[in-house]
């Protein structure tokens, strides 16, 4: 072990793989990957995304002072790797799943159950070495817990709303949740194993489908690891459209989730209010890009279509009645006691958890991390516009509510400057065809996105890793309902609002 | 002071509204069910149905569709028709995503809870084919791999127009 060493001095001892950009890729042998688990254990660094390979494990880690960024990568031939998982917890349902998906074995990790893989798939180890599997029942064993009139609640994998499926398994004791635990899984679409060999293009469609909530997000980060990997930059008109579009989503999404949050508390008023302003920016979407949620409008090299003088009018129209509305629902939301009474101290996630956890978006920026991609480690056009990115302590849904209130405010600024300062030009390049890799770090409205690709000569993809933010906050969520009572956990779970598709993958 | 919240009400009650008020069942729909309905469609709901949206494995934008359904501008409720909690209040499953196979045993079951009469739509692309999953080794196809389907809704995701144009097919067809 040793002392004081940034990431990139400690990586720097390993093999430096060509053409992987704009963030280097060191490979680590046996005895490397060991060291950098052990110097994990004193240092700040922090797991971005972790996957697998059928005879290589990766992770992508950021020295969190610093802020840089790499991705470590261990050769495994012997299908086995130290597991990551026992000195940073944020990684073991991640190196469950690469168990599912690649057959390498995290070795050391007290948690060997399967996660992503129900028995189901008639075939053990997709990503890896497929072996057809005669199917046979998982019996999956579930965390216990003892005590006095403990009882047990399961719910889903189909919930009562109109929500993605899932499992929950509470013990209770009388009203109060003694453990909960998520089993997830349920859709799983093997969103990898389609992309690999796919087209550029083809691929984009499927990546702005791997969370439809955060489509345009995933196709930005996409399209970013596709333009790094090309050495091929996009256009400045496209990064800024691109980010209009970010913004427009992301005000969408916050304002459905306040009046949902609003809503698990039985004040119904709030999602009826905030359905009707969402759906004004969804109709804008329409009528400007020819898409509600913007899917596929975002692609490598840029955007499919520009925003014209009309569309560009309509926007700036639609600002100052947003703007109105929310306001009139913030002050709602703020002089309704018994509102603030259900959020207010309910759901804690503590600044130390979700440090330990590394967790970004709005359940991070609640819990005292000021984590933000689009500040650091930064991409167009956000360094040449002005926001702020709200931080509190407290950690409950209320503090969640405060926070993604803050960003709506910053994101209408965004949008507002957006629409003042777009360059002209063109808004799509022509992409080259050569072989590279590439990762990209993209803020979506939930928290960080991180794609990896690897290209072919022929303008393939080779692989590709999308990850969401959702797989460290949905550990989070089991933490924030402890202690608190069953009736509360719809309220819990909808202020995190984490993505089952993003991460069931 | 008056609490903002009299004041939303009082607006909501004293002004215009700003639901959308022109919708025909769609017409593709409609020669659909024709044919998948046959006899049932002498069942006597009284123009009212319950839906129970199941997702399958979708990417969860049918859903966020689902949900601008019944919002005020849509209002799906002024037709009768309303989401309910569970299958077995259902007349009707609205299924959404590509079948994953870890979810094709939920689906079944789902399906199997809800009371007959009751018919199945397969709600957006990956519902009525597997979409752009489709050929995955962990999906089984669209809703129509694992369960009967009566009626389909195409999009990705459909409009919310198109969502209640095709509800409203099948609510004039189980009308008879």
């Amino acid at each position: 072990m040793m002392g004081n060493v940034t990431l990139l001095e400690f990586l720097s001892m390993g093999r430096e793989v060509a053409n992987h950009r704009p963030w280097p890729r060191y490979q680590l042998d046996a005895k490397g990957w060991r060291q950098l688990a052990e110097q994990m254990t004193v240092s700040n660094w922090e797991i971005l995304a972790e996957w697998g390979e059928p005879a290589e494990v990766h992770v992508l880690l950021r020295g969190e002072d610093s802020g840089a960024i790499a991705v470590a990568s261990h050769p495994c031939p012997d299908g086995a790797f130290f597991a990551l998982g026992q000195v940073r917890p944020a990684a073991i349902r991640l190196e469950r799943a690469i168990r599912d998906l690649w057959g390498l074995i995290p070795e050391g990790l007290e948690d060997q159950r399967p996660w992503l893989d129900h028995g189901h798939w008639r075939v053990s180890h997709p990503l890896g070495h497929p072996r057809q599997y005669d199917g046979g029942r998982h019996v999956y064993k579930f965390l216990t817990a003892e005590g006095d009139g403990l009882h047990q609640i399961p719910v889903g994998p189909v919930h009562a709303g109109v929500i993605e499926p899932g499992h929950f398994r509470f013990h209770c004791q009388g009203e109060t949740v003694v453990r909960l635990e998520e089993r997830l899984g349920y859709v799983h679409k093997g969103i990898e194993g389609l992309l690999a060999g796919k087209p550029i293009l083809d691929a984009a469609r499927i990546a702005g489908r791997v969370s439809g909530d955060a489509t345009v997000a995933y196709a930005i980060a996409f399209a970013r690891a596709v333009e790094a990997a090309l050495g091929q930059d996009a256009p400045p008109r496209a990064h800024w459209l691109r980010a209009l579009m970010a913004e427009l989503e992301r005000v969408a999404n916050h304002l459905f989730d306040i009046g949902a949050i609003c809503n698990d508390a039985a004040f119904a008023i709030m999602l009826s209010h905030m359905g009707a302003l969402r759906e004004q920016i969804l109709a804008a979407n329409h009528a400007i890009f020819g898409h509600r949620l913007l899917m596929d409008r975002v692609v490598p090299g840029g955007v499919s279509m520009d925003l014209d003088e009309a569309g560009r009018q309509r926007l700036a129209a639609l600002l100052p009645r947003l703007r109105h509305g929310f306001k009139r629902a913030v002050a709602l939301y703020e002089q309704t006691p018994s509102l603030l009474d259900r959020t207010t101290g309910t759901g804690t996630i503590q600044g130390t958890l979700a440090h330990r956890f590394a967790v970004s978006g709005f359940v991070g920026r609640a819990s005292s991390r000021s984590v933000d991609a689009r500040r650091m480690p930064g991409y167009p056009p956000y360094d040449d516009l002005d926001f702020t990115i709200p931080v509190l302590a407290e950690g409950d849904v209320h503090a969640r509510v405060q926070i993604r209130i803050e960003e709506v405010r910053a994101s209408l600024s965004l949008i507002e400057q957006i629409l003042t300062g777009l360059p002209g030009g063109a808004f799509l390049t022509a992409l080259p065809m050569r072989a590279g890799e590439g990762v990209a770090l993209v803020e979506s409205f939930r928290g960080e996105v991180a794609f990896w690709v690897r290209l072919s000569e022929t303008g393939k993809v080779v692989r590709a890793h999308p990850h969401d933010p959702s797989w460290f906050q949905w550990p989070l969520l089991e933490a924030a309902i402890e202690g608190n009572i069953v009736a509360d956990f719809p309220l819990c779970n909808k202020s995190f609002n984490c993505s089952y598709s993003g991460h069931d993958l | 002071m008056i609490p903002p919240i009299a004041k939303m009400l009082a607006r909501h009650l004293l002004r215009p509204h700003t639901t959308k008020d022109k919708f025909n069942p769609a017409e593709a729909a409609l020669r659909e069910l024709a044919d998948s309905l046959g006899l049932a469609a002498q069942a006597k709901l009284g123009r009212s149905l319950a839906i129970r949206a199941v997702d399958a494995g979708s990417c969860n934008g049918c859903e966020l569709e689902i949900h601008a359904v019944n919002h005020p501008v849509y209002d799906l409720e002024r037709f009768g028709i309303k989401f309910v909690a569970s299958p077995r209040h259902a007349d009707v499953l609205l299924v959404t995503g590509p079948v994953s196979w870890n979810m094709a045993e939920a689906l079944r079951r789902t399906v199997e809870a809800t009371p007959e009469p009751r018919w199945v739509v397969a709600m957006g692309d990956c519902a009525i084919d597997g979409g752009c999953f489709a050929g995955s080794y962990a999906v089984a196809g669209g809703a129509a791999a694992i369960v009967p389907v009566d009626m389909t809704i195409p999009g990705c995701p459909p409009t919310p127009i198109n969502i209640i144009a095709g509800l409203l097919a099948l609510l004039e067809a189980v009308d008879g």
